[in-house]
């Protein structure tokens, strides 16, 4: 829609600047906060200009909550997150559009209602797989009889076992486990001429060649876009870690460690709140999000020019 | 160099039955065209041939191979798609190569093989471009030039031209037919553009609604048409159809209105007394003074085509096209005459809509068609 009415112009930016505003005003505060000393940050009224104790803070806030090991953590995480969730979404889609087989639609259904059961809703159930991510299969042969069976024949107690608490893997699988990225994938796949896979079957290439050689080279913005919202996600995850993960010195996430210091009740105990801390470090674990949605922009804008008929 | 036979093939889609019955035989070298409306079968049928498509029933071979179960790249088919069907993000290079890689055959050698092939039909300079940078006509050969390169013993044509400009489109069709000449494998091109069909074909295959109605050379199928439907889609403006009944006695076709159109003897006596249609070529009816004429007709209004005029007319209700280098100024509703030679006269039985046999020479064809 391109409209050229003067007040329309000013109307919508001043639209978008309240926008900008709301959104950037709480960041300014915190990196104001993270700029002051204790006694600075505690004052009335409140400090809207950066002070000069900003390295300081920054260096104080990252040896508190063990910054360098959990960063690294939470690296692996998002970066396997992401590895994940495009191999996943990327095969799920491409069996679904290119493939005719008995079952397609209902999987696709299937798929599609896990849209609705966000990792929040099924958190029990969810927790209760990665105690034993065999446990399912446990029960369904307790159900149809099997462990039974085998107890009598053999006299072994058939008890399956796999323990994701405490480990990446448990970090990561539930937060691949999300139909998101299938149906991006499946809209683009959807778009791909017939002809063109026509062409490549002429041509001798095989489902895997074609997706090798074709789809994923043609779907790499929307690798990017994939990308950057599931790192976002896997980074900003707070409640999954929260409960997996017992053995905080081990396998602790920044934005888990980042709550630790956050002035409550039971952290100050009645004393100063850390408040200078806290943003610091808040400023710090925002950082890597705001790098990789910086980043792959260059990505998302050469898509969008580069559009080959 | 294959030869394609088609036996007894039908295609269905669910319930649906697109296409029955087909029966061809395709020679080594050929160059054959399947001409049609469009959704009359003819891009199933080649999809057929290429192996993209199930075969519901019948058999198709290839060099005496029956295909029915082999994969499209077994069958040493390449095809040539109507949108071209480039990889996009691949260079002309890449595009034309990729046969070769997927075939394994190492860098060196299909790089080569690739220049040679993108200089034979004009593209030497734009190997490192993408297709978005390509105009149509270079999109068009890029697509040739990769059916090219896998030296297929079949070429198969969807609809190439048809999103080319007609300048574009005539010189395509040469540099196609010549190409077709050079290598020498066997050529399946599918259109539903009668010029294009016309000018290319050694046969033409003329489909309607998922038969075939005529195979023959151009020449047989535009002197000899099989159907009133063939004596319509060949030949423009279409063949005028006037229908009347045989009269041996008077040796002619009396038509509905009056006036008649005389026939040879022999046939008539054949067709005595049967509703007919009379078919006569727009470019083979002469503007004549009403009183010499064979046929008198009403003017309606003309077309300049700067060689010559159409000129429409009716003889009662029914339009009537005549195309003539003469130009003649007329008024709406003037009488005009007409004249033709015997055997411009073609018959098709109105029921059936075939072609009632002339003589001899006729008969024999409507068996091999
Ligand atoms: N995948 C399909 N499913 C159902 N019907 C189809 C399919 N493909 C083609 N058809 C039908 O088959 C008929 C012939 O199609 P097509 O061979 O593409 O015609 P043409 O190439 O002569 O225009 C059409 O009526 C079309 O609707
Ligand atoms: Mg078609």
């Amino acid at each position: 829609m391109i409209e050229r009415t003067p007040i329309l112009n000013i109307v919508t930016h001043l639209i978008l600047i309240f926008g900008l505003v709301v959104i950037l005003t709480p960041i300014w505060l915190a990196f104001v906060a993270a700029t002051h000393t204790l006694q600075a940050v505690n004052s009335h009224p409140i400090e809207m200009w950066p002070g000069d104790q900003l390295l300081i803070n920054l260096r104080e806030a990252w040896a508190q909550s063990d910054f360098g090991p959990k960063f690294v953590n939470t690296l692996i995480v998002s970066t396997g997150v992401v590895l994940g969730k495009i191999t996943l979404a990327c095969i799920t889609a491409f069996s679904l559009v290119f493939f005719n087989y008995r079952g397609r639609i209902v999987i696709f259904w299937m798929i599609f209602i896990t849209l609705m059961l966000p990792l929040e809703v099924r958190i029990v159930p969810t927790y209760a797989v990665a105690a034993n991510a065999l446990s399912p299969f446990q029960t369904i042969m307790d159900a149809i009889g099997l462990t039974s069976l085998i107890n009598m024949i053999s006299g072994i107690e058939v008890a399956l076992e796999w323990n994701l608490l405490n480990s990446y893997t448990g970090l990561i699988l539930p937060l691949v486990a999300t139909a998101t990225g299938t149906f991006l994938y499946r809209q683009f796949f959807l778009t791909i001429p017939d002809e063109l896979v026509e062409a490549a079957r002429m041509d001798g290439a095989g489902p895997l060649r074609f997706l090798w050689d074709v789809l994923i080279p043609l779907s790499k913005t929307n690798i990017a876009a994939l990308a950057t919202i599931m790192f976002v996600y896997a980074w900003n995850q707070y409640l999954w870690p929260l409960l997996v993960i017992t053995d905080r010195a081990n396998y602790g996430m920044v934005v888990v460690q980042l709550s630790d210091l956050v002035p409550d009740q039971l952290t100050t105990g009645g004393g100063t709140p850390t408040w200078h801390l806290a943003m610091a470090a808040t400023l710090v674990v925002m950082l890597p999000p705001i790098a990789i949605v910086i980043f792959m922009q260059r990505w998302f804008v050469r898509g969008l020019i580069n559009t080959d008929k | 160099m294959a030869e394609i036979s088609i036996r007894d093939i039908s295609k269905t889609y669910g319930k649906n039955t697109i296409m029955q019955g087909v029966n061809l035989e395709i020679r080594q070298k050929e160059f054959v065209v399947i001409l049609g409306p469009s959704g009359c079968g003819k891009s199933t049928l080649l999809r057929m041939i290429a192996g993209l498509e199930d075969i519901t029933k019948g058999e198709i071979s290839i060099d005496g191979t029956v295909v029915n179960a082999l994969e499209p790249r077994q069958r040493g088919c390449a095809m040539v798609f109507q949108n071209y069907a480039l990889y996009p993000h691949m260079t002309v290079a890449e595009n034309i190569g990729y046969a070769l890689k997927v075939a394994g055959v190492p860098k060196a050698a299909r790089l080569e093989r690739v220049a040679g092939v993108a200089k034979s039909v004009g593209l030497g300079e734009f190997l490192d471009r993408k297709p978005g940078q390509l105009s149509g006509g270079q999109r068009q050969r890029v697509a040739m030039a990769r059916a090219i390169i896998r030296e297929p013993k079949v070429f198969l044509f969807d609809e190439p031209l048809s999103n080319l400009d007609a300048k574009l489109r005539v010189q395509m069709r040469h540099e196609i037919r010549r190409i077709h000449n050079q290598i020498g494998a066997t050529s399946v091109f599918v259109t539903h553009d009668q010029h294009e069909g016309m000018t290319l074909a050694d046969r033409l295959v003329v489909m309607n609604k998922g038969t075939i109605e005529q195979v023959g050379t151009p020449e047989e199928i535009y002197e000899r048409p099989a159907s009133v439907y063939v004596a319509g889609f060949i030949g423009s403006p279409a063949m005028n159809m006037l229908p009347g009944r045989v009269d041996a006695s008077r040796g002619a076709v009396l038509l509905d209105n009056g006036q008649s159109v005389p026939l040879p003897a022999q046939q008539a006596r054949a067709a005595n007394g049967n509703l007919v249609q009379v078919g006569l070529r727009p470019e083979q009816l002469f503007l004549a003074s009403p009183a010499s004429a064979q046929l008198t007709a009403t003017y309606v209004f003309q077309e300049e085509l700067g060689s010559g005029r159409v000129y429409h007319l009716q003889i009662e209700d029914i339009p009537l096209c005549v195309v003539s280098t003469e130009k003649r100024q007329m008024t709406e509703g003037d009488t005009v005459g007409l004249s033709f030679a015997a055997d411009a006269v073609h018959l098709f039985d109105a029921k059936s809509g075939r072609r009632v046999a002339r003589g001899t020479a006729d008969r024999v064809l409507e068996v091999t068609a």
